[in-house]
């Protein structure tokens, strides 16, 4: 157990407690912009999927880092444009919406890759670019605090300076404040001449603008391969960091990095003589209690907004 | 035409609507991808009944998802979106996997027991995103959709380490006890007494949600919470009640799958009918007596996709992709909606005139 201890105060566990925070942190601010237009974007998903692959695909067919990119840029906002079509404009409640998306993602990634690689487990046989590690002039010379921060994906430091970017458009533009309006009282903004659907359509592309870095992140950074299903639930466990930290980019930030920890965890622990399968389950337990302990504090809280 | 009648025609026109747009976009991904499109169509749409073996696959394809879709059409009536059946269906498929491997029992009796136990663990996880909800009030999607991932994890477990065949090279459990098998209905198919249950549980949860006082109140209570409270329904105990029982027959559901079709356990991950159990769930329009249409419909489209792509080079992704998009159409509730109400405009303006012509106001309430 101590060794145990020792191994989390590590500089290698904090540098890997960066790494599996960043496919999170992306998805769970989008999620933060979409909160505050008054959506739950339950179709991330399905959304980082299909960057993920497009990612791949798009840097394998054109041969280059940026053209992967932009595909996967173009793909998750594509795919973003049809939940937000189906949403706004047809109505459709956004969970089912949410999880049409998510099937449709899982459907066409598998397919699309057998068609591309004639495999339908991974992208390993097509030669695809990945995003580069950067390492920070300065700071990597500084002893443990360099390799903790240093030497990270450079989408690692684009999720961190989102954070700020995302505090910024949602609480210092006027589009960023019409979008709060829109998701705190749509009655009222639309009294103004504010267009509610396509304030929450442009909610809704941002959103998958940040989903897509989230999803490449993960098949051109962590791993540099497309495998099936691999975002396994990470959309989901953003929607809950997006809740517990109060729809604030700030707050989901550190809620992000509360659930990477479980995340990171369940990667050392395989070392320990533990079941993996309960090693594997950690990330979505900590999800469980995590909204659990969030709600039980909400409740008492609006308990004592009533007494007071 | 009253309203009924309308609304009927419209429901009608929209479900035919989507079914076309969905083979006309099998149609368009196997022109676009294939190099033998035509052989690729001919095994999809035709191949399923082209013997009596594959007609009996499209009945064994919609049997598990009988049990889900009622499970996902009594959440979501009681007005809740727990994504629950998928882990209770799995569970369940480990409940009975266990009684069918460990305990002696007699041949009629084993199946019989096993079920329930399947049934007794899907409604056990299915509360524990029930009382999160009615307790704390915690959002039952994404609990319910982490806890199908804990499920999945825990059941691989149980049968890696204390259920393993040790001379299998892959994960596979022990063979299950012949005593505890469903018996085959049909000769030369593999279907099954479970799908018995699978009917009459339409029949159960149809005359459940509209004969009995608890189904009543689920309805009330998912149609309009609000209203519910005000006169006097505990929401949050009916809430409750509906998960558990939607468990129950997921969980039975994955039960019958397991002892009908298989001899012995081999998922290395949850076989995602719960998700396929939404699309049979809207297909039906919520309606239990429905399932079986949106569930042969959708095991037909599973079973003319794994034909497809044993005999043409176009995988059998492709019925996920048509799943998605029907889900996406069938909850678009604009859908044809102007239409809907231009009818409702136009009947009323006509019974106005009549009503104006006749002078006879006791035909008009």
């Amino acid at each position: 157990m101590s060794s145990l201890l020792s191994y989390i105060l590590s500089a290698d566990f904090l540098y890997m407690w960066i790494r599996v925070a960043t496919p999170i942190l992306f998805p769970a601010l989008g999620a933060v912009i979409c909160e505050r237009a008054g959506v739950v974007n339950l179709g991330l998903e399905g959304i980082m999927l299909i960057s993920a692959l497009f990612g791949v695909l798009g840097s394998y067919f054109f041969d280059g880092l940026i053209p992967g990119m932009l595909v996967g840029i173009l793909a998750s906002v594509v795919i973003s444009c049809i939940f937000a079509y189906f949403h706004l404009v047809l109505h459709a409640d956004n969970v089912l919406c949410g999880t049409a998306i998510n099937t449709l993602a899982s459907g066409l990634t598998v397919f699309l890759l057998e068609l591309v690689t004639g495999e339908k487990g991974t992208s390993a046989s097509v030669k695809s670019y990945s995003f580069p590690t950067v390492n920070l002039p300065y700071i990597q010379d500084i002893p443990v605090v360099g390799h903790i921060l240093s030497g990270h994906n450079l989408l690692t430091y684009l999720a961190i300076v989102a954070v700020f970017l995302v505090w910024f458009f949602v609480y210092k533009t006027p589009v960023g404040l019409r979008i709060r309006a829109v998701g705190e009282n749509p009655n009222a903004a639309s009294s103004v001449g504010i267009s509610v659907i396509k304030m929450r359509f442009l909610a809704i592309i941002l959103c998958g603008v940040l989903a897509g870095f989230g999803g490449m992140y993960l098949s051109m950074g962590y791993l540099s391969m497309f495998t099936r299903d691999m975002t396994a639930g990470r959309g989901f466990i953003a929607l809950a960091a997006c809740a517990m930290g109060h729809a604030t980019p700030v707050g989901a930030f550190l809620s992000a990095l509360v659930f990477a920890f479980f995340d990171g965890l369940s990667n050392i622990l395989q070392v320990l003589r533990m079941p993996a399968e309960f090693v594997q389950m950690l990330p979505y337990v900590a999800t469980i209690l995590g909204l659990t302990l969030f709600s039980i504090q909400q409740g008492m809280q609006k308990k004592h907004k009533n007494q007071s | 035409m009253n309203n009924k009648r309308i609304n009927l025609l419209v429901d009608t026109v929209r479900m035919i609507l989507i079914i076309a747009i969905a083979v006309a976009l099998v149609f368009l991904i196997v022109f676009l991808t294939s190099k033998d499109p035509l052989n690729a169509i001919y095994s999809f749409f035709i191949g399923p009944f082209t013997s009596v073996r594959r007609i009996g696959n499209i009945v064994e394809a919609a049997s598990p998802l009988m049990f889900t879709a009622l499970a996902v059409i009594i959440i979501f009536r009681s007005g809740l979106f727990s994504m629950i059946s998928e882990g209770s269906f799995f569970i369940g498929i480990l409940g009975a996997m266990i009684i069918g491997i460990s305990c002696p029992l007699p041949a009629v009796i084993h199946p019989i027991v096993a079920i329930l136990v399947a049934g007794l663990c899907g409604a056990v996880v299915a509360s524990i995103p029930a009382a999160l909800k009615m307790k704390w009030d915690v959002s039952e999607v994404v609990t319910s959709i982490m806890l199908n991932y804990v499920v999945q994890f825990f059941a691989i477990y149980m049968v890696s380490y204390h259920f393993r065949e040790t001379q299998s090279s892959s994960l596979a459990s022990l063979l299950l006890r012949d005593t505890s098998k469903l018996s085959v209905l049909i000769k030369g198919t593999r279907v099954h007494s479970g799908i018995i249950i699978a009917f009459a549980l339409c029949i159960i949860c149809y005359i459940f949600l509209q004969h009995t006082r608890l189904g009543f109140k689920i309805r009330i209570v998912g149609d309009n919470a609000y209203f519910a409270k005000n006169i006097g329904i505990n929401v949050r105990t009916i809430m409750f009640l509906a998960q558990i029982f939607a468990g129950f027959i997921a969980g039975v559901g994955g039960g019958a799958e397991l002892l009908g079709m298989y001899t012995r356990f081999k998922w290395t991950a949850t076989p995602g009918y719960g998700w396929t159990g939404i699309v049979v769930a809207l297909l039906a329009r919520r309606n239990p007596i429905l399932v079986p249409l949106g569930a042969l419909f959708i095991g037909y489209m599973n079973v003319g996709a794994d034909i497809m792509s044993r005999s043409s080079d176009v995988s059998r992704e492709v019925v996920y992709i048509i799943q998605g998009v029907m889900m996406l159409l069938i909850a678009s509730e604009s859908l044809l909606q102007d239409w809907r109400q231009s009818l409702i405009v136009k009947e009323a303006k006509k019974e106005e005139m009549q009503h104006l012509e006749t002078g006879n106001e006791k035909e008009i309430i």
